[in-house]
């Protein structure tokens, strides 16, 4: 832009200007029509140009504090059998009722959201860690590329669900091979979008220029391809942890996931299945506390995909 | 043309391969011993033994790869460990409520969702695609069980149109059988309904940007017209991709909708194999799904052509 015609034209304005102002009566200021534009910068104007991430985030952010507070928000140990006071409806007693077993269901939503947060967390990060690994090794590597999606073609080609419930009829039921399970249902559609994003960025010239200048294939990949895969990969993470909390829903709810003992939405809707014609609350509650957060976690992606993205904005 | 064909189809043929060796070595990557947690805590040595027999445990794994794949080419999906039965049998029983299930969603899932992805294109960036495009976030959301939950309640128990639960076959009647079907699909619906309305609105955005499209506007072409018949035609391809990745969504949410809605389908199967842990059956469960998945998106491949007669191989 500063080139030095355009800085010439610039000085020959400036002289016309001050000879004219000689001869001419300066033009009587212009009235202040525009309105001021407010310029909001840093966290509050990201936040007020993104609503999606404000209240995604704040619903996130909420969710957490209810799981990390558990203990103080007034509930009493999940896991307390009192038959004497079966199936209350709620009350002041029992905000949210009790269950056929005389368990608080307040308390047990409350303890649920460790167990569905932590699920949606950590298959996030791991299917995140496992796909960009194969994705950038795929992408990168020609050889590799043909014999790694052919397997991730196959893996893609069996219902997520279906694969989850299989892996958890073969391992006893824990929080930890639910996560696994999760995990490897979800890794082929991470390795794709890694891979489809670094095929695209392997055309770059500046990795041209680092091939050219020598630059060793591991170097390029760490230091030129990975750090251009962390936006879409943020957006994607956030989409594996909504749906990885819904498959643990899903998967406790059908008796292959979370074990009873643990107090998980997916259980709690499972002990209310018998019952939710007459005593629809048992199953309603964990139903509203999930499908809030995992919109909350969707439009946090969504949000997140149009700050880091804006030319995806107008597309999906 | 033919020879595109012939090589599509031949292409499948290695996806299935991966597919039935993934399938086939979930039994052998599981951590620890499968024979002893399928034959469950209060299993004799003397049982855990007999079901690592049945499963093809204690012989070689090329071995029993080879012959369960030999099975497998002649109809053969194993037999149950709880009933003895052919899985084959087992699934033939139960498939028309879970075919009948799919088929219903599919239908109105597209017919809900492209009329309103088109809508949503047409009116981009007007409340009215907010509110479609804000449905679509909530679609994906709330999950087909707290959806049915929520149909049944209010549909079934509360207002009494439907009927709460359960599955007439379609012998007996179409209005019994579609009676029955209308909650649950709408339920299972949702997500897809969400997903399909998305790709449609987005690549409808590309297409009414085309020239041809302001020459229909220019030769007096009214809004529906240039809408279903000019853009959405050469929308077409995406948007049946879509819908054909979507069915592994169908699959996997009819297992929940079938426990929802007391349907005596596959998914049910699936739910009563693993309390008993009957894991053939939901080996060949998933095995027969995920190759009706492979052949469907096969033939959608294949309709490409015909939808697009400028796609030419």
């Amino acid at each position: 832009m500063n080139s030095p015609s355009h800085a010439t034209a610039f000085a020959t304005d400036a002289v016309v200007t001050a000879s004219a102002a000689s001869d001419f009566v300066a033009a009587p200021e212009l009235p202040d029509i525009l309105p001021p534009v407010k310029v909001r910068r840093g966290l509050v104007g990201f936040l007020w140009r993104h609503p999606a991430i404000a209240i995604g985030g704040a619903l996130v952010a909420t969710m957490l504090l209810i799981a990390l507070l558990a203990p103080w928000l007034g509930t009493v140990d999940p896991t307390t059998v009192a038959p004497a006071r079966r199936i209350r409806e709620p009350s002041a007693a029992f905000w949210f009722g009790t269950d056929m077993l005389g368990r608080d269901i307040y308390s047990r939503v409350l303890y649920g959201a460790r167990v569905s947060l932590g699920v949606g967390f950590f298959v996030a990060l791991l299917a995140s860690l496992a796909g960009l690994a194969i994705g950038l090794v795929s992408g990168f590597l020609r050889w590799a590329d043909g014999f790694v999606m052919r397997v991730m073609d196959g893996v893609m080609s069996i219902p997520p669900i279906l694969l989850a419930i299989a892996l958890m009829a073969l391992t006893r039921g824990s929080v930890g091979n639910v996560i696994t399970a999760i995990t490897i249902a979800e890794i082929p559609r991470v390795s794709r979008l890694v891979r489809s994003v670094v095929l695209s960025l392997r055309e770059q010239p500046y990795v041209d220029a680092a091939v050219a200048a020598g630059t060793r294939t591991v170097t390029i990949l760490l230091r030129h391809i990975l750090p251009n895969t962390v936006a879409p990969m943020t957006v994607q993470a956030t989409y594996v942890c909504a749906s990885a909390m819904i498959v643990e829903a899903i998967l406790s709810f059908i008796g292959a996931g979370t074990p009873p003992t643990i107090p998980s939405w997916g259980n709690i809707m499972a002990e209310g299945r018998a019952l939710w014609q007459v005593k629809p609350y048992i199953v309603f509650f964990p139903a509203i506390f999930l499908s809030v957060t995992v919109l909350a976690v969707n439009l946090l992606g969504d949000g997140l995909r149009d700050a880091l993205d804006p030319r995806m904005k107008k597309r999906l | 043309m033919l020879n595109y064909v012939v090589r599509r189809i031949l292409a499948t043929i290695p996806v299935m391969a991966v597919v039935a060796l993934f399938v086939f070595s979930l039994l052998y990557i599981a951590p620890g011993d499968p024979a002893a947690i399928v034959a469950g805590d209060q299993a004799t040595p003397a049982d855990v033994e007999r079901i690592r027999e049945s499963l093809g445990l204690d012989r070689p794994f090329l071995v029993r790869f080879g012959e369960w794949v030999w099975q497998i080419l002649h109809g053969d999906l194993g037999t149950s460990i709880f009933t003895n039965l052919p899985v084959a049998t087992m699934i033939a029983q139960r498939i028309e409520p879970t075919l009948s299930l799919m088929a219903v969603t599919l239908i109105l899932a597209v017919s809900v969702a492209v009329p309103i992805g088109v809508v949503a294109a047409w009116k981009a960036d007007t409340l009215i695609d907010r509110g479609i495009m804000a449905l679509a976030v909530l679609g994906f959301s709330v999950p087909v069980f707290v959806v049915g939950y929520l149909l049944a309640y209010v549909f079934a128990l509360e207002l009494d149109w439907l009927p709460v639960q359960g599955y007439t076959q379609l012998r007996e009647g179409l209005w019994p059988w579609l009676e029955n079907l209308i909650l649950p699909a709408i339920a299972l619906g949702c997500v897809y309904i969400a997903l399909i309305a998305r790709v449609t609105r987005a690549t409808m955005l590309e297409v009414l940007q085309q020239d041809y499209i302001r020459t229909a506007r220019a030769k007096g072409i009214g809004q529906g017209g240039i809408l279903f018949l000019h853009a959405l035609k050469n929308a077409a391809v995406p948007i049946v991709t879509v819908i054909g990745i979507g069915i592994a969504l169908l699959i996997g949410g009819a297992v929940v909708t079938e426990t929802v809605f007391a349907i005596p389908g596959i998914g049910r199967l699936t739910v009563d194999a693993i309390l008993r842990r009957d894991y053939p059956v939901i080996q060949g469960i998933v095995l027969l799904f995920s190759f009706i998945y492979v052949l469907v998106n096969l033939l959608i491949d294949l309709l490409y052509t015909l939808l697009d007669p400028r796609i030419r191989y």
